[in-house]
């Protein structure tokens, strides 16, 4: 039983651009307060997800179980 | 306490078509030992019902069932084809943390094994597995949780108690997924993949008409002091604090039942239809329908147990487990209170719900966009590089209650405090030796004229405490169980 980080702490980074004070600064919204931090993890997804989201959806078949 | 999960598995990229049981059995050969074991089913009786007034019938375990593929790893877990899916089931645990520790041992096994299976297809060939439970066409499979709860308890409070927890807790325990299967459009997304394929309150059925209610009644220990409780409704959860919570909360609202300590139950009017509609809305406050006429919210009943279970633990003492995973579920309820989605990187759906909405902000998607569902897909893949909630765990916005080095002793021993640490410690030095393994007996081959059976009907026994220094003090098997006897 490792680590025992908050909710409120797992966001921070010891990395964020100086723009991002700026941007919490103008606006109360939780959403915006790591925009640059989400737009990082979203390029980061972007380049794992699988090509032609359609057929390989499309594809995966389950049989039932139990 | 133990988890089964059933994988999705699926080819891609191979030229020749390979079928999910070829796929399945592959996956599970590759940790197959060359001079294998057979599982002893023998005390196996998957039908047997635990209301009294049900008849046993005595119907032997289908054919198909017999001869597929089956392993037993040094953890004490079994890994074997079920249904077309690869299935993994912990060793037995003593605590919800170990059940965490030993599920994410099972991850790591499987997909490895997958990658390994994936090397014996041919050229650019690959099975990838999900730790999921549909696959949005109609299909559902299983994530079990088992708990060894005492007889002396009424089925029928089982029943009462049980159903309005399972109803409630998908706001923790939903691994969380895009539509519904009635095509509702005002359902966009859910908490939890399994909830719309439950049918029925009550029935011994896990593949047809699923009920809330498991009453299949193998306790694999001695069935006059205990019977098993077999949860079918769970999602398969990645997040540790929705898996502790997914085991450790039935747990202690079956600690606080064998004592005698629960309040009495509220029933809930239509359970089915409850549980539907509880997974459905985001905000854990929608009025669910009583018996008595009033109503009452997922939230507002989770808080009920939660508030019951915290008394009676006060009361009682309790261990530094149980208070653990109180402490927890009262967190994530105190959080939901306010705002559910807050729960992401707690808990599966809220995280997965979260990215979704990222996407859907940042590309301007709608609810159907293909891209969303290949996201709700691929959150499940156990690839650590594709597998996106491995990425986000990866990158720190999921919490952890085990580490890496917990979990990788875990994929090769067992946990410390249950039979499975004799059974592990078996296999570790006796593998040859075994002939057969069943949760609650082994069959060796110690050079005598017959095999001898030993059998392991108590889950508490055959601990490290109990039986280490046996092991090391025989120098071979036969001596092992003179010791074991003598």
């Amino acid at each position: 039983m490792a680590d025992n980080q908050g909710a409120s702490s797992r966001r921070r980074s010891t990395e964020q651009p100086v723009e991002e004070a700026e941007a919490d600064a103008t606006t109360s919204s939780d959403s915006a307060t790591d925009l640059s931090d989400v737009d990082a993890l979203l390029d980061e997804i972007d380049e794992v997800l699988e090509e032609n989201a359609e057929d390989f959806v499309r594809n995966y078949v389950q049989k039932g179980g139990q | 306490m133990g988890l089964e999960t059933e994988y999705g598995i699926t080819v891609v990229g191979s030229p020749v078509e390979v079928n999910p049981v070829l796929a399945s059995s592959l996956v599970v050969a590759s940790r197959r030992h060359d001079d294998d074991i057979s599982w002893d089913y023998s005390e196996e009786h998957p039908l047997r019902d635990a209301r009294d007034d049900v008849p046993d019938p005595h119907e032997p375990l289908a054919a198909d069932d017999l001869g597929l593929t089956n392993t037993v790893l040094d953890n004490g877990a079994r890994f074997y084809v079920d249904h077309a899916h690869p299935e993994y089931s912990t060793p037995e645990v003593a605590t919800a943390l170990d059940a965490v520790t030993w599920d994410r041992a099972g991850d790591r096994i499987v997909a490895d094994a997958a990658a390994q299976a994936s090397r014996s297809l041919p050229e650019g060939g690959t099975i990838l597995v999900h730790k999921n439970n549909t696959d949005g066409k109609g299909a559902a499979y299983g994530a079990h949780e088992n708990h060894l709860v005492a007889r002396s308890v009424p089925f029928a409070d089982l029943v009462h108690q049980l159903t309005p927890l399972f109803v409630s807790r998908s706001i923790y325990a939903g691994s969380g997924r895009l539509g519904s299967e009635f095509r509702d459009r005002a359902v966009p997304f859910q908490l939890s993949q399994r909830a719309d394929f439950f049918e029925a309150p009550v029935g011994l059925e896990t593949t047809l008409r699923r009920p809330i209610i498991n009453t299949r009644d193998e306790p694999h220990a001695d069935p006059a002091r205990w019977r098993r409780l077999h949860v079918i409704t769970g999602d398969a959860t990645q997040a540790d604090t929705a898996t502790l919570l997914r085991v450790g909360v039935t747990d202690l609202v079956l600690g606080m039942l064998e004592d005698g300590a629960a309040p009495a139950p509220i029933r809930l009017a239509d359970p089915v239809e409850s549980f539907h509609l509880a997974s459905h809305d985001l905000t854990g406050r929608l009025p669910l329908a009583r018996r008595s006429g009033a109503t009452v919210t997922a939230l507002e009943l989770q808080r009920h147990y939660q508030a019951a279970v915290s008394r009676w633990l006060e009361r009682r003492g309790a261990t530094t487990a149980q208070a653990d995973v109180l402490a927890r579920w009262d967190e994530v309820l105190t959080i939901a209170e306010d705002e559910p989605r807050d729960l992401d990187g707690i808990v599966d759906w809220a995280t997965k719900l979260a990215l979704l909405e990222r996407y859907r902000e940042r590309d301007g998607l709608d609810w159907d966009h293909p891209r969303l569902a290949l996201i709700d897909l691929q959150f499940h893949d156990l690839r650590p590089d594709k597998g996106l909630f491995h990425r986000l765990e990866a990158a720190g916005r999921v919490r952890r209650l085990v580490d890496d080095d917990t979990v990788a002793r875990a994929r090769i021993q067992p946990p410390a405090d249950t039979r499975a640490w004799f059974r592990g410690r078996m296999l570790q030095r006796f593998r040859d030796e075994v002939v057969a393994v069943g949760w609650d007996a082994m069959i060796v081959d110690a050079g005598r004229r017959s095999y001898t059976r030993i059998p392991m009907i108590d889950p508490r026994r055959g601990t490290r405490a109990h039986v280490e220094d046996l092991f090391a003090r025989a120098a071979d098997l036969r001596e092992l169980l003179d010791l074991l006897t003598g």
